[in-house]
């Protein structure tokens, strides 16, 4: 047994230290928990997702209150009892539904970040690949979250992304990758059906909630080892510069404690984020909640155009610049890519795309490439739309195949 | 300053893909059709002057299918009955001079289907013998018009016998009653009936139109303002082959409806714009409060 005070009062700071170790987990955790000096506010983003998601949660709980997961009741369940009869239930609605959007906005913002500083190698690959696996989860959520309200574009967007699942057509390779059964199976039914709601129901609020719980715990330790990259890529020694900082040289030092210096600065960046949220969700929420969905789920009625919402477009449009087989293969790429990046990123240098020769303009085609790839994922593949995809669909695959040969001739760089 | 250079990049890509995928996006999905104020440029002014008390006299043509309740004329058949004879129940008339434009009725009274540009089978029977008997009952229909039609009101003549709005509580045979139920049983016999009425009514007026004309109870956010201006100004113009009527509204009558339309799918607007404020005003001291405690920690660090 360890050292306790028998004379220690309950729930005294000395009792609770030799119960639950406050202390050394303040410290550990925040207040000795070493981050760069020389940083920008795009190092905020990790907290403002942090907080985007518990938007979700606190406004998805109030709406878990009324929402009932049946085909008959969805719809209204939403749109007349959460929005007219809950005293407020429109605020939640609109924050869960702005935040759903908004969070993959900060998501792509906090990726590009990663691609451009390089913060993906050297020891912080772990970082990267939780990361990845986050975005994946939270677009499985999105998705299952964007079937229950039951409208048009809930249901025809179920409809078409579980057909994904039948797999390749049946003439190819004797049928060996054809599962035509499989669609049924996922759906419990032959087209999206009360049992459809309920398992899309049981993830959006249980399963998938879990796993990015977990997720993010994953996340947050991968980064307690490695620490967090800098603007420059430097190598710093945080144990040498931790000890300036205790001795009272802060100017010398180039680290500073989670708390109280960096969380002042990210509550500052919190603080303008939430204008810019709240005033999407009072002024300019449409961009978020798709009009098409606000027709009932008719399954005897397809939208003219169905289109996934913005975040899913690029990899959308990887898929519809193909005839069925290949679009599988390449929308499976454009999928799993992503977890790669550490390894076919072969240079061993951690500075910010702009001294990294080649890889600085990759950087660019590569953003420049997937929100023309977005763009196109939403217009109707009619004319000039259509070649123009299949180029952009063509270069987002050829920039990962000349990952590996630019970044192997790429010339060291100097920290500076 | 560096953070704010790399936030005009941030801001900038945000933007350009904001803009390609609403505005651009949805202005190569959507055709655009262009408003006309519910001028009805393709019907040709009359020229004649309409005399309402002439007019009152001719109002028996009207009185064998509509009723009008603030002259204290009852429609000769209920909604029911109505439904069975024609297909729809036909509206009441004590708001048509209010909602309707003047124009658009005197050409309707004499040329129903091809004015409404509906289906040949359109209940509705030529019933004006001239312009003349057109204009005069026009004259007569507008000289009982009330002042003030309220939203609902203008709703209910002008959309509510093919439209429910479930949200409004309207169907279209009428409200839906408040009953009791037997508290023994849990049953309630009376609301019951009147669902039966409503599914009725809803079948033949499903043959009659086709199909089932929507449920109106959330339009107002599945729709743009302009698409529904649009849509009702002339049905044809977004749905061509649409078994929808041109109804001839005027800009003040559809105001009113879409006033209804919006308190039913949008409630919460009023509330929301006054809360808006409150916020994000929230947000502003609370960011300026975030800038000074930033700025003293971070004094004296570079």
């Amino acid at each position: 047994m360890a050292h306790f005070d028998p004379n220690a009062r309950p729930f005294s700071k000395k009792w609770l230290n030799e119960r639950l170790a406050v202390e050394t987990l303040e410290r550990v955790l925040s207040t000795e928990y070493w981050i760069p000096k020389n940083i920008n506010f795009l190092w905020a983003m990790g907290m403002v997702l942090a907080a985007t998601f518990g938007l979700l949660v606190i406004s998805g709980i109030f709406l878990l209150m009324y929402y009932i997961p049946d085909t008959q009741k969805a719809f209204d369940s939403v749109n007349y009892t959460i929005m007219s009869q809950v005293g407020y239930g429109w605020l939640w609605r609109h924050i869960h539904g702005v935040a759903a959007s908004v969070v993959f906005l900060i998501i792509y913002i906090h990726m590009f970040t990663g691609i451009y500083y390089g913060s993906y190698k050297k020891g912080r690959e772990m970082i990267w690949i939780s990361g990845m696996l986050l975005f994946v989860t939270f677009s499985g959520e999105a998705f299952a979250g964007y079937v229950l309200p039951w409208g048009q574009m809930s249901y025809w967007a179920g409809m078409v992304i579980t057909n994904l699942f039948e797999g390749f057509s049946a003439d190819f390779m004797g049928g060996a990758l054809n599962f035509p059964g499989l669609v049924e199976w996922i759906r419990g039914d032959y087209v999206p059906g009360q049992a459809f709601i309920g398992r899309f129901f049981m993830l959006h609020v249980f399963l998938m909630p879990l796993v990015i719980i977990a997720l993010i715990v994953l996340h947050f330790g991968a980064l307690r080892i490695p620490h967090v990259n800098n603007q420059d890529g430097e190598e710093i020694d945080f144990e040498a510069e931790a000890e300036k900082w205790k001795a009272g040289h802060r100017k010398e030092s180039k680290v500073i404690p989670f708390k109280p210096v960096f969380l002042s600065k990210d509550v500052f960046v919190l603080g303008i984020y939430f204008l810019f949220f709240f005033y999407l969700v009072f002024y300019h929420f449409e961009f978020a909640m798709d009009p098409v969905n606000f027709d009932p789920a008719d399954g005897l009625k397809t939208p003219p155009h169905i289109y996934p919402e913005w975040y899913f477009l690029w990899s959308y449009e990887v898929l519809r610049a193909f005839s069925k087989n290949p679009g599988l293969v390449w929308f499976g790429f454009a999928q799993v890519i992503f977890f790669l990046l550490p390894f076919l990123d072969r240079s061993p240098n951690v500075a910010p795309a702009s001294r990294r020769g080649p890889f600085k303009i990759w950087f660019w085609l590569l953003l420049i490439d997937m929100i023309g790839l977005t763009i196109l994922g939403k217009l109707p593949p009619v004319g000039i739309f259509t070649p123009i995809g299949t180029t952009f669909a063509y270069i987002f695959i050829a920039l990962w195949f000349a990952l590996p040969f630019i970044t192997k001739m790429e010339k060291p760089v100097g920290g500076k | 300053m560096k953070e704010l250079k790399i936030l005009a990049v941030v801001v900038f890509f945000t933007l350009v893909t904001y803009w390609g995928v609403e505005p651009y996006a949805h202005s190569q999905m959507h055709k655009h059709v262009e408003g006309h104020d519910f001028t009805y440029q393709d019907i040709n002014a009359s020229g004649v002057k309409g005399d309402p008390a002439k007019g009152k006299n001719l109002i028996a043509a009207c009185a064998g299918c509509h009723g009008i309740k603030s002259q204290g004329m009852k429609a000769p058949m209920d909604a029911m009955g109505a439904s069975a004879a024609y297909g729809v129940n036909p509206p009441d008339l004590s708001n048509a001079g209010a909602i309707f434009d003047e124009k658009f009725l005197i050409a309707f009274l004499q040329n129903p289907a091809h004015t409404a540009k509906a289906k040949p089978n359109f209940a509705m029977p030529p019933s004006a013998a001239s312009a003349q008997d057109a204009a005069d009952i026009v004259a007569y229909l507008k000289s009982i018009a009330p002042k003030e039609v309220s939203p609902k009101e203008a709703y209910v003549t002008a959309c509510g016998r093919c439209h429910a709005n479930s949200y409004g509580k309207w169907t279209q045979i009428g409200d839906i009653p408040k009953t009791k139920g037997n508290i023994k049983t849990g049953n309630d016999v009376a609301l019951a009936q009147f669902k039966i009425n409503v599914a009725k009514y809803q079948d033949k007026l499903a043959d009659y139109m086709g199909k089932l004309p929507p449920d109106l109870k959330i339009i107002a956010r599945a729709r743009s303002k302009h698409y529904l201006e649009t849509f009702v100004e002339d049905p044809q113009s977004h749905l061509p082959g649409t078994a929808m009527p041109r109804v001839g509204l005027t800009k003040e009558g559809f105001e009113k409806v879409y006033a209804y339309l919006e308190s039913t799918g949008d409630p919460s607007k009023p509330l929301r714009e006054k809360t808006g404020p409150i916020v994000l005003g929230f947000f502003l001291i609370f960011t300026l409060l975030a800038y000074g405690w930033y700025k003293s920690q971070w004094k004296g660090l570079k």
